[in-house]
C-alpha cells in the first residue's frame, strides 16, 4: 500500500509522467534518478513523457496482491513511448486476452489503490487501448 | 469578450443496455425504453470516479485552449458523487494538468445543477478580471439505487470548459439563474443512493426552473427560439428535454445534437455540459447556442453562447462526444456491472 507522504512524494510522475534528462548526455529517467548512468552527470531538467505508445510485451496477472483482488485477471505491459522511452503499467478496460504486442495504447488517469474502506485514494497512469 | 476558450469531454468506455438491467429485475425493457427513450447507458471502470473522469475531460480542455495551465487561476468541480466526504476534487485535477499552486479551487454540489455552477463561476471571475482563465467541470458517477428507475439511467461523464478573455471559440452573450426550495430529489449525509419524489420531480421541479430560466435569459437577451441553431438541456431522460423544448418551442432538430441521453444515460452534473461538448463538435462560426442545466432542489442555470471562427481550428483536436457514444464501446452484463459499481456487499478487510 502506498502512503500518503510517499504517494505524495510521487505525485509529479504518477499524475504528470514527469522525467528527468540529463543535461550532459541527454538520456532520459522515468522516474527520475539524483545521478545520470550513462555520463554521471547530475543536473536534469524536467520533460513531460508522451501519453501515447505500443505494447512492447505484456504478462496476465492471475493471482496478485490482495490490493487488486477484485481486478483479476489484468494484464501488466511495457508500453514504448517512443525516443526508447519505456513505461510499465496496468492495462485495463480491456480482457488480458485481447491485449497484444504492437497494440496502440494510450496513458489515462486512473484511480491506483485505495487504502480500504476509509484510506486514501491513490490516482496514477494506467494503459487503455487507444480507439 | 469572454467566452470559452476550450472545451473537453470524456465517456468511459462500458456501457450496459436497459434490457440487461430489466432482465434482472423483471421489469418490462420496452416499456421502460419507451417511456423514458432511453437505450444504454454508460458505465464507469472500477479505478474510475469524478476526480479521473475530470482530469481526462480539463487535459482536453486544456489542449484545445492551447494555453499554459499555470495560467489557470481557478477550478471548479461540480459533481454529487466527489470520491471524498472531505478533500477536494479540485485540487487533483490541479495537480494533475499541472496548474499548481497559484490557483483557487472549490468543489461545488448541487444535485445534477454542479457542473454548471462551476462554470457560472469560473466565467464570473473572468468578467471580473480576477483570474486569466477559469477551468469549471461537470462530473458524475451518478448513483442509482438497484431496481430503481434510476438504476436505468444513472450514468457517467464530464465536460471541462476554460473561460477566457482572448482568442475565445465561444462568447458567453448572457447567463441567467433561477431557483427556488423544492424537495424532488435529495440524498442524506452517509446514505449512498439519492431518494426521489417520482413524478413530482417533473412539473413543479425540473420543467418549472428549466422553462423559467429559459425564458428568463430569452427575456435578458431579448432572443426568441428562432434566434438559438441549437439548445441543450439537462437530460435525466430522454423526454423531458424534448418535452421542454416543445414547450418553448425549440424544433426538435435544435435539439438532437445536444440529446444524448439516450446513448449516455443522465451522468448528473455532467449532463448538459456534455450536451454543450457535442453541440460544440460541430457548431460553426455564427451559430447562437442556449444551454439549460438543472439541479434537484431545485433551480437552473442557463447560458446563451455564439460560437466563433477559432472553434473550427480546435474542433479535431481530440475526441468528440458523439465518437465516445458510437464506438469503441465495450457492453457489461448485469453482474460485472453491479461489481463495477460496488453493489455487491463483500466483506471488508
Amino acid at each position: 500500500m502506498l502512503t500518503p507522504p510517499k504517494y505524495w512524494r510521487e505525485i509529479p510522475q504518477r499524475y504528470r509522467l514527469e522525467a528527468a534528462k540529463c543535461a550532459q548526455c541527454g538520456k532520459v529517467f522515468f522516474p527520475p534518478r539524483l545521478i545520470c548512468d550513462a555520463c554521471k552527470g547530475e543536473e536534469f531538467e524536467t520533460v513531460v513523457l508522451p501519453r501515447e505508445g505500443k505494447i512492447v510485451s505484456f504478462t496476465e496477472v492471475h493471482t496478485p496482491a490482495s490490493n487488486f483482488s477484485d481486478e483479476a485477471p489484468f494484464a501488466v505491459g511495457i508500453i514504448d513511448l517512443g525516443n526508447e522511452l519505456t513505461i510499465l503499467a496496468q492495462i485495463v478496460d480491456c480482457d488480458p486476452g485481447e491485449v497484444k504486442i504492437g497494440a496502440p495504447m494510450r496513458l489515462e488517469f486512473r484511480k491506483l489503490q485505495k487504502d480500504g474502506e476509509s484510506g486514501v485514494l491513490c490516482y496514477g497512469y494506467k494503459a487503455v487501448p487507444a480507439r | 469578450m469572454e467566452g470559452i476558450v476550450g472545451y473537453g469531454a470524456y465517456v468511459p468506455r462500458n456501457r450496459i443496455k436497459v434490457e440487461e438491467i430489466a432482465k434482472v429485475w423483471g421489469a418490462d425493457a420496452p416499456s421502460y425504453k419507451r417511456g423514458l427513450m432511453l437505450e444504454e447507458k454508460s458505465v464507469p471502470s472500477p479505478d474510475q470516479d469524478v476526480i479521473t473522469m475530470s482530469v481526462e475531460a480539463a487535459r482536453r480542455a486544456v489542449l484545445r485552449a492551447g494555453i499554459n495551465p499555470k495560467d489557470i487561476g481557478a477550478i471548479y468541480v461540480g459533481s454529487e458523487s466527489h470520491p471524498y466526504a472531505v478533500k477536494p476534487s479540485g485540487t487533483v485535477v490541479a495537480e494533475a494538468i499541472g496548474a499548481t499552486p497559484d490557483i483557487h479551487c472549490a468543489d461545488f454540489e448541487f444535485a445534477c445543477k454542479a457542473g454548471s455552477e462551476g462554470m457560472f463561476v469560473a466565467f464570473g471571475l473572468v468578467r471580473a478580471g480576477l483570474i486569466k482563465y477559469g477551468l469549471g467541470i461537470g462530473a458524475d458517477t451518478s448513483q442509482g439505487a438497484p431496481g430503481d428507475a434510476l438504476e436505468y439511467s444513472a450514468s457517467a461523464g464530464a465536460a471541462a470548459y476554460i473561460f477566457g478573455k482572448d482568442d475565445v471559440i465561444a462568447t458567453v452573450d448572457a447567463s441567467y439563474s433561477y431557483m427556488t426550495d423544492t424537495p424532488d430529489f435529495w440524498r442524506r449525509e452517509y446514505q449512498f443512493y439519492p431518494r426521489h419524489g417520482g413524478r413530482f420531480t417533473g412539473e413543479p421541479a425540473y420543467f418549472k426552473h428549466v422553462l423559467g430560466a429559459a425564458r428568463g435569459i430569452l427575456e435578458q437577451t431579448g432572443l426568441t427560439p428562432k434566434d438559438f441553431k441549437y439548445v441543450t438541456f439537462h437530460q435525466p431522460n430522454g423526454k423531458f428535454p424534448l418535452r421542454a423544448g416543445a414547450m418553448l418551442g425549440f424544433e426538435k432538430a435544435k435539439i438532437e445534437q445536444g440529446w444524448l441521453v439516450p446513448k449516455l444515460g443522465n451522468t448528473y452534473s455532467g449532463a448538459s455540459p456534455l450536451g454543450l461538448s457535442a453541440i460544440l463538435d460541430v457548431a460553426k462560426p455564427g451559430d447562437r447556442i442556449l444551454m439549460v442545466s438543472y439541479g434537484s432542489g431545485a433551480g437552473s442555470d442557463a447560458f446563451v453562447f455564439t460560437a466563433t471562427k477559432r472553434l473550427a481550428d480546435v474542433q479535431n483536436m481530440t475526441f468528440k462526444t458523439w465518437d465516445m457514444l458510437n464506438n469503441h464501446k465495450r457492453y457489461l452484463e448485469y453482474g460485472e456491472y453491479a461489481k463495477f459499481r460496488g453493489k455487491i456487499n463483500k466483506i471488508q478487510d
